[in-house]
């Protein structure tokens, strides 16, 4: 570190002694100081610069206003069982699904171990409201909205839902089990505010 | 003579400065509004809490029947101290609209933190029919919007009094010492000692009353004021040291051409 | 690159087999590749390393460096607050207080942005006062200086625009006052008016171009500025003494010397600007623009924005509406012929005896303007404008075209060194150096 700020200016042209014939002496015990002061000042300036730039970023992070607008309630009573509804929530599609007995059968005999995102049945729904299954429905490869939810669309191989961009195919409990999609499908937070009525967020 | 210049720059500088009031406060006869003092008031005063929250219980209870804030949402609250549970409670007090709904109606629902303070009006139309034509201003950044800030709020509030001797009062009108033209055609809003009733046990005068108001409405008005003072002194200090390496740095390189 | 020219040097001329590269001194390999093929960093080194300077600027040089780093704030701002903010009459007022309260730093940027707008005015009106003394605008500077106008009438139309965006009260009227000013124009006044609003009035329209050409203006800004350093790259800089460097004796190069010097200044400059920011960011802007636009209702002392206000007084100055506008305007457009109306061959004030009295009038003459600017338009106010406004143009149009023949200036310093440096073998200074020698830094 001496050696550093012992080293001689490095601006070649600052040393006007050399282009100024006729200048005054130069000072001669000058060079450790001035570059201690060199680099107390460059640094200041570098981090106030980076300080300065953190609000500027910070603006293009989610405003208070979106992050509030976080939860979306769901009737639940209206849907039979097979069926399923689409809400929106921060942009984006919830599918809530009300399954059916065969269909929840068929999410708890697939041995956990034999899926890319092991997850049990149960884990991704609310304990005692099996047949309800809520996921953000969203794909978890590039982010297409699967198909699945009207009861002409096609469901895929697992009767859950296929996405059509790049043939993820999804099973009943919205776990992946064929396609590129890397995991399964996300579970937002939600919670039953009574027994047919879900508040998503 | 080396350091003249830096202050002559500043007072150029301040020159200028100094001129723009004379332009900002041209507008007309001056009413010279009584200096108020307030928590908020120099450059290291912050928002009274309390005062700010009785402020805000003035505003729900008197204000709010005639006076919009359709800038604020009840999960701004927190600035007042307000906790989120207590914000949750508060805004399910209130119904809004929202819709429409699978019929395509739109419905009547519980407010929630993230809504908007609820409207006294549908709209400018109904405000207007509502109160002999005259509009009741939103209040979001009133304390902005006019000259004297809080200080004027609190003069407005308490300024009602008997028209003096020979000024006559247009039906439906009301003097008051403080507003531009003496004529003012809202009633006094915060008429009675006792008009709310503070929880807190503060004694509910009409002064204290019309003060809490001002506290809270400059708070709507600049929620952002203590952050902002806050950050200025940091950014201050930070400048002062930086100008002050600058400056060394500078004398010295330029030590060798003087 | 193709197949089939494996042996070719990439980098010569298949022809002449002749390198076309720049001889680049920069060391860094990576650096110097780049420099050789597109020389931008030799560019920056000379003209803003080595550059050479005179070596007697004061702080009022600082100024240009301000107003380029105030150019920079603004854009950065701008930049981020536009992707908040909604052109529509029916958001836009709305939008921007979301901005002040829900966007993160929101009040920050926008305080920042609308302060930084009265700086740049500052700035520019202190570093355009400087040309005015120091003589910056006499040849060879001529362009340069013109310049530097078109830059000042861009930033008011920009600073105008960019007061309409909120969308309040001061916003809707001033806008409306300043489109009808066209309306003067004989004949295709009114089509010309309704052209800009793009209605019959001012509204959404006229809002969403305004807001198109706030954007836009900033980067013919940054263009034009460009232009203006290369203008003054080529004739070199003015200094106090207002005459040209003869030797190296009378220079020093921009880095670290001036790089330094502006570094000080800027820091400074910063901090007016961040009291102004953090503890007064209404202070030079008016309450009514907090109202939301009511296009029924007009406030009842409108007053353009602080910077505006002397044109204003001229304009209001003249009891005619084509007059008044021509007035204005022409307070802009005399100080394109300045460098010919003043013919006097000595640049700086300071050693013109009675110019230089004449133009510190002509100073509180401005400064008087922009306060009866901000007046109601009523006597006295009126007839102050009107003397004010005709010495405005009696300086340049009478007062600097007769002294150039008449004054007697005083004697020139033989050279800038001579006049600085103490008189170590400098020989003896020359009688008008003494006025002022020490005014080095």
């Amino acid at each position: 570190m001496a050696d550093v700020l012992a080293s001689p200016p490095t601006t070649g042209p600052a040393d006007p002694g050399a282009h100024h014939a006729g200048s005054p002496q130069p000072q001669k015990e000058a060079p450790v100081r001035r570059d201690f002061l060199k680099l107390a000042a460059g640094a200041f300036a570098a981090v106030g610069t980076g300080v300065i730039a953190w609000p500027f970023i910070h603006s293009m992070n989610p405003s208070q206003d979106v992050l509030a607008l976080a939860s979306t309630d769901v009737d639940l009573t209206p849907i039979a069982a097979g069926q399923a509804v689409t809400v929106m929530w921060r942009g984006k599609p919830v599918f809530v699904r009300h399954r059916t007995p065969e269909e929840i059968q068929e999410a708890r005999a697939v041995p956990v171990t034999e899926l890319r995102d092991p997850a049990t049945d149960q884990s991704r729904v609310k304990p005692g409201q099996d047949e309800w299954l809520v996921v953000l429905g969203v794909c978890t490869h590039l982010g297409c909205v699967p198909l699945g939810q009207k009861p002409t669309d096609a469901r895929g191989e697992y009767g859950g839902w296929f996405c059509p961009c790049h043939g993820s195919h999804y099973d009943t409990a919205g776990r992946i089990r064929r396609g590129p999609a890397p995991t399964n499908l996300a579970i937002p937070d939600y919670s039953f505010t009574s027994d047919t009525r879900i508040r998503v967020g | 003579m080396r350091r003249v210049f830096p202050a002559l720059k500043a007072a150029a500088v301040a020159a200028v400065i100094a001129l723009t009031p004379a332009a900002s406060q041209a507008a007309g006869e001056a009413i010279h509004v009584p200096d108020t003092k307030f928590s908020f008031d120099g450059i290291f005063g912050t928002f009274d809490r309390a005062s700010a929250q009785r402020g805000f219980q003035v505003y729900k209870e008197v204000c709010s029947a005639c006076h919009s804030m359709r800038q604020l949402s009840y999960r701004h609250l927190t600035g007042i101290g307000l906790t989120a549970a207590q914000i949750e409670a508060l805004a399910s007090q209130f119904q809004v609209q929202d819709g429409p709904n699978d019929n395509g109606e739109m419905f009547e629902r519980p407010a929630r933190p993230s809504d908007r303070f609820r409207r006294p009006f549908a709209n400018d139309a109904a405000a207007r029919a509502a109160n002999n034509g005259a509009l009741p201003p939103d209040l979001s950044v009133m304390v902005k919007a006019r000259e004297g800030g809080a200080d004027y709020m609190h003069a407005l509030l308490t300024g009602y009094a008997d028209p003096p001797e020979g000024v006559s009062v247009m039906e439906g009108m009301y003097y008051n010492k403080y507003f531009p033209g003496h004529q003012i055609a809202m009633a006094p809003p915060i008429n009675s000692d006792g008009q709310v009733t503070y929880a807190d046990g503060t004694t509910a005068t009409i002064d204290q009353m019309s003060k809490d108001v001002s506290t809270f409405l400059a708070w709507a008005a600049e929620p952002e004021l203590e952050q902002r003072r806050a950050m200025g002194v940091r950014m201050i200090i930070f400048l002062s040291i930086l100008g002050a390496l600058v400056y060394a740095v500078k004398r010295k390189i330029w030590a060798d051409v003087h | 690159m193709a197949a089939g020219h494996h042996d070719s040097d990439e980098v010569s001329d298949a022809s002449t087999g002749v390198h076309h590269l720049h001889d680049s001194k920069v060391k860094n390999p990576v650096l110097r590749w780049i420099d050789q093929r597109m020389p931008v960093i030799s560019m920056i080194q000379l003209e803003y390393g080595s550059f050479p300077t005179p070596r007697n600027f004061n702080y009022f040089w600082n100024f240009g460096a301000l107003a380029m780093i105030t150019l920079a704030i603004m854009i950065a701002t701008g930049v981020v607050l536009s992707m908040q903010y909604a052109a529509n009459t029916m958001l836009a007022f709305d939008s921007v207080e979301r901005i002040m309260r829900d966007v993160n730093y929101g009040w920050l940027l926008r305080y920042a942005h609308a302060n930084g707008a009265s700086m740049f005015f500052i700035v520019v009106y202190i570093h355009i006062w400087r040309g005015l003394y120091y003589g910056s605008y006499k040849t060879p500077r001529e362009l340069l200086w013109m310049l530097g106008v078109v830059l000042f009438i861009l930033m008011m139309a920009t600073a105008f625009m960019g007061y309409v965006l909120p969308w309040g009260q001061m916003s809707f009227w001033g806008a409306t006052v300043i489109t009808n000013l066209f309306s003067a124009l004989p004949l295709v006044g009114q089509h010309i008016v309704t052209w800009l609003w793009g209605g019959f009035s001012v509204d959404n329209p006229t809002l969403n171009r305004f807001f198109s050409l706030h954007y836009l203006l900033p980067f013919v800004i940054v263009g034009v500025t460009f232009l203006h350093v290369v203008a003054l790259h080529i004739t070199g800089s003015n200094n106090p003494l207002g005459i040209e460097p003869k030797t190296k004796k009378d220079t020093v190069p921009f880095h670290p010397y001036y790089t330094m010097k502006d570094s000080v200044g800027i820091v400074v400059y910063l901090i007016v600007f961040a009291v102004l920011v953090f503890f007064m960011p209404n202070y030079l802007g008016h309450p009514d623009n907090y109202i939301p636009a009511n296009p029924l209702v007009t406030p009842a002392h409108i007053v353009p924005e602080w910077y505006f206000l002397p044109f204003y007084a001229i304009l209001r100055a003249v009891p005619d509406k084509l007059g008044g506008v021509a007035m204005m305007g022409g307070a802009l457009v005399v100080l394109f012929f300045l460098p010919w109306l003043d013919s006097s061959p000595v640049r700086s004030m300071r050693f013109r005896p009675i110019a230089k009295w004449l133009f510190l009038l002509w100073t509180v003459n401005f400064f008087v303007l922009t306060w009866v600017g901000g007046k109601p338009a009523e006597p006295p106010y009126i007839q102050i404008a009107q003397i004010c406004t005709a010495y405005y143009f009696a300086y340049f149009l009478v007062i600097l075209p007769l002294l150039a023949k008449f004054e007697r200036p005083l004697p020139l310093p033989e050279s800038i060194a001579a006049a600085v440096l103490p008189r170590r073998g400098g020989g003896p200074l020359p009688a008008g150096a003494t006025a002022k020698p020490m005014e080095k830094a």
